[in-house]
């Protein structure tokens, strides 16, 4: 394990973790049993057929939904110890989350829906520039007031990137991204991340059923009913 | 998120839904726009009746015979003498002035015109006692009182009803009671109620009105006497003395009540302000029925609201929104909402006071609609403290949305 040496301690490091929804009586087991560590700089795709968990995983590392049993811990930081806001702080300056429908609110125009993460900050200075920049760097420089109804699919899930990065999260988390997009703008939302990752080094995780967009990512983890299969098993 | 971050993502999103925000504030516009108007006009008929009161002096008593409180048969008649024995320097030293008044209705004539009116007799010190003024000529004299002269000053109202004029009629004649009078005098308007205008009075010597007008069975009998005291302070002193003079001056015995009634322009105003005070209790009642009602309405459009905006709740939280954030800005919109309708409620309010204002004084009674700054600031903080009070549940709920499960609420 080249990846583990002194410098890099895993930014996700999830033990043992599982969770389950409640319909009525019945107990449905979404993640049963889940260990997976991830790198600083490291790019991950998750794969696995419908319903295997793969959402639910990823809200878990965003600290979306807390888990019914095991460990996470996020750049060394135990999740589960922490009270709401103490959450709503780490979603703010440690996780970036883009949706496969983007989730732009409709009102408001592509520049003000990327200020949203630094509002919710402590560090509010400078935040039209910043947010501008981001815009700028997903290449939408001059797409800047345009409302999310003015937007493409590809430009509107942009927006969402930049929103995601605008305040320089630890990792980028992008469930389906590429989901809603035609192949040509889903093929630069991907050349995007990918760029993300090779010069920034971005820590990036994304869910993905497009096998030919997980084969661009330097690790695959397939999901199966609730379960990580090993590369053994998987081939 | 900070307070102005908040007001201004507030008014966005209200103004996103024009038509909805301002149906849901009408119940408040409505609301505080009675409660305005209705208090605007109350303020305006206060102020215009201590106006009237004030006008005719806050230091003068009223003596009527007979006692209100206890049983007194045959009361003595209040007359001249009375008046006279008041009249003391040495026993009444508070007393300036002495008024007895012996009202009655009856014709006053010019040329052709006649009408019937309250002749008020009186002496020459009862313009000073009641503050009028007069327009042109004066008011009549001592000697015009002891001599009995048919002299009358009479008010603008009527002498414009009588000659279609209100200058120019000193030394012409009137006739009152068939008898002719010659006007000395007019007075100054002073405006009036739909229960006694002075402007449609017409004085005369109180020897005169014996003769002429109203002939008594005691010969001296007058309906009521005005006192005026030295200042306002000197008013209990000066009821005091005038006790004393007219118990003294009935033949009273010590075991016998007052056959005889004091009231002074304090008391009534008092009472006047106990009526204004119950009357604004009572809008106050309805001030906050309409706001209750209006703020049910603010909760309802703002659960509503909330629900429509389950989503944006569940991705405001993904990025990084705490409770207070989600609380402060549902907060925010209700509290705006409402002052909103409130600041309009007061416009309307304030509409509606002239407009009942000016129906008034088109229909000859003087009401000026008074808005207070008070009654501004308090329309504001009411409507604030309703939206946030009922905005304070569905903000709540807001901020308690689990992330997730918002975002994936369809
Ligand atoms: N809120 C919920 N209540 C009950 N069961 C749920 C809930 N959310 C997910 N599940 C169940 O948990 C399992 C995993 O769901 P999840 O959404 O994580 O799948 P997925 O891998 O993301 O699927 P897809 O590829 O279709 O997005 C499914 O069986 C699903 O029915
Ligand atoms: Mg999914």
């Amino acid at each position: 394990m080249e990846l583990t040496s002194q410098a890099s301690r895993p930014v996700i490091d999830v033990r043992n973790l599982t969770k389950d929804y409640r319909l009525g009586e019945i107990m449905v087991p979404a993640l049963r049993g889940i260990d997976l560590q991830i790198f600083p700089g490291e790019m991950v795709a998750i794969m696995g057929p419908s319903g295997s968990g793969k959402s639910t995983l990823m809200n878990m590392i965003g600290c979306l939904d807390s888990p019914t049993s095991g460990e996470y811990y996020l750049d060394s930081l135990l999740v589960s110890d922490l009270k709401d806001d103490e959450l709503a702080i780490v979603r703010n300056q440690k996780i970036g989350f883009v949706f496969q429908n983007y989730n732009l609110l409709p009102r408001i125009d592509a520049l003000e829906n990327v200020t949203l993460p630094i509002r919710y900050s402590d560090i509010t200075a400078n935040m039209r520039q910043r947010a501008e920049a981001a815009l700028q760097s997903v290449g939408l420089g001059d797409r800047i007031h345009h409302k999310p109804n003015q937007l493409s699919g590809g430009q509107q899930q942009r927006v969402a990137i930049a929103r995601a990065l605008v305040n320089e999260p630890a990792i980028l988390l992008a469930d389906e991204p590429t989901g809603n997009l035609d192949s040509q703008s889903g093929k630069e939302v991907m050349d995007l991340l990918l760029n993300l990752n090779q010069q920034e080094n971005t820590t990036i995780v994304l869910v993905t059923h497009d096998p030919k967009v997980a084969a661009q990512a330097k690790r695959i983890v397939q999901l199966f009913d609730g379960l990580i299969k090993t590369p053994e098993e998987a081939s | 998120m900070k307070i102005w971050q908040a007001l201004k993502e507030a008014i966005a999103s209200l103004s996103a839904n024009r038509t909805r925000s301002f149906l849901t504030v009408l119940g408040i516009v409505i609301g505080v726009g009675a409660v305005i108007g209705v208090l605007s006009l109350g303020q305006g008929a206060e102020a215009s009746i201590i106006g009237q009161i004030e006008s005719i002096g806050t230091n003068v008593i009223y003596v009527f015979r007979g006692n209100t409180s206890e049983d007194v048969t045959n009361p003595n008649s209040l007359t001249t003498a009375d008046a006279d024995a008041l009249a003391n320097r040495t026993r009444a030293p508070h007393i300036l002035n002495i008024s007895p008044v012996l009202a009655g209705q009856s014709s006053v004539r010019f040329g052709d015109e006649s009408t019937q009116t309250s002749i008020m007799g009186v002496v020459e010190n009862y313009a000073e006692v009641t503050g009028i003024e007069l327009s042109e000529g004066s008011f009549f004299t001592e000697s015009n009182v002891t001599n009995r002269s048919s002299v009358v000053v009479l008010g603008p109202e009527l002498a414009e009803r009588l000659t279609g004029r209100q200058t120019e009629l000193v030394g012409t004649t009137v006739h009152i009671n068939n008898y002719p009078f010659r006007v000395v005098g007019v007075t100054k308007a002073k405006g009036g109620n739909q229960f006694s205008s002075p402007d449609m009075d017409a004085y005369i010597p109180i020897t005169a009105m014996q003769l002429r007008v109203k002939r008594q069975s005691i010969p001296n009998a007058v309906d009521f006497l005005l006192i005026q005291a030295q200042d306002s302070q000197s008013i209990d002193d000066a009821m005091q003395e005038a006790k004393s003079i007219l118990r003294s001056s009935h033949r009273l015995s010590s075991r016998q009540p007052d056959d005889f009634t004091m009231t002074n322009q304090q008391d009534v105003l008092s009472i006047a302000n106990s009526i204004t005070s119950i009357l604004t209790i009572f809008l106050a009642g309805i001030a906050g029925i309409s706001l209750l009602v209006g703020g049910i309405g603010i909760m309802n459009i703002m659960l509503v609201s909330v629900t429509e905006r389950t989503r944006e709740i569940g991705l405001r939280k993904a990025l990084g929104a705490r409770k207070f954030d989600i609380q402060l800005q549902f907060l925010t919109e209700s509290a705006m909402l409402s002052v909103f309708g409130g600041l309009i409620g007061v416009g309307f309010g304030w509409l509606l006071g002239e407009i009942v204002g000016a129906i008034a004084a088109n229909s000859g009674t003087p009401l000026v609609p008074q808005i207070s700054l008070n009654s501004v600031l308090l329309a504001t903080l009411f409507s604030l403290a309703v939206g946030i009070f009922f905005g304070w549940y569905p903000a709540l709920r807001a901020a308690n949305l689990e992330p997730v499960e918002a975002l994936r609420y369809e």
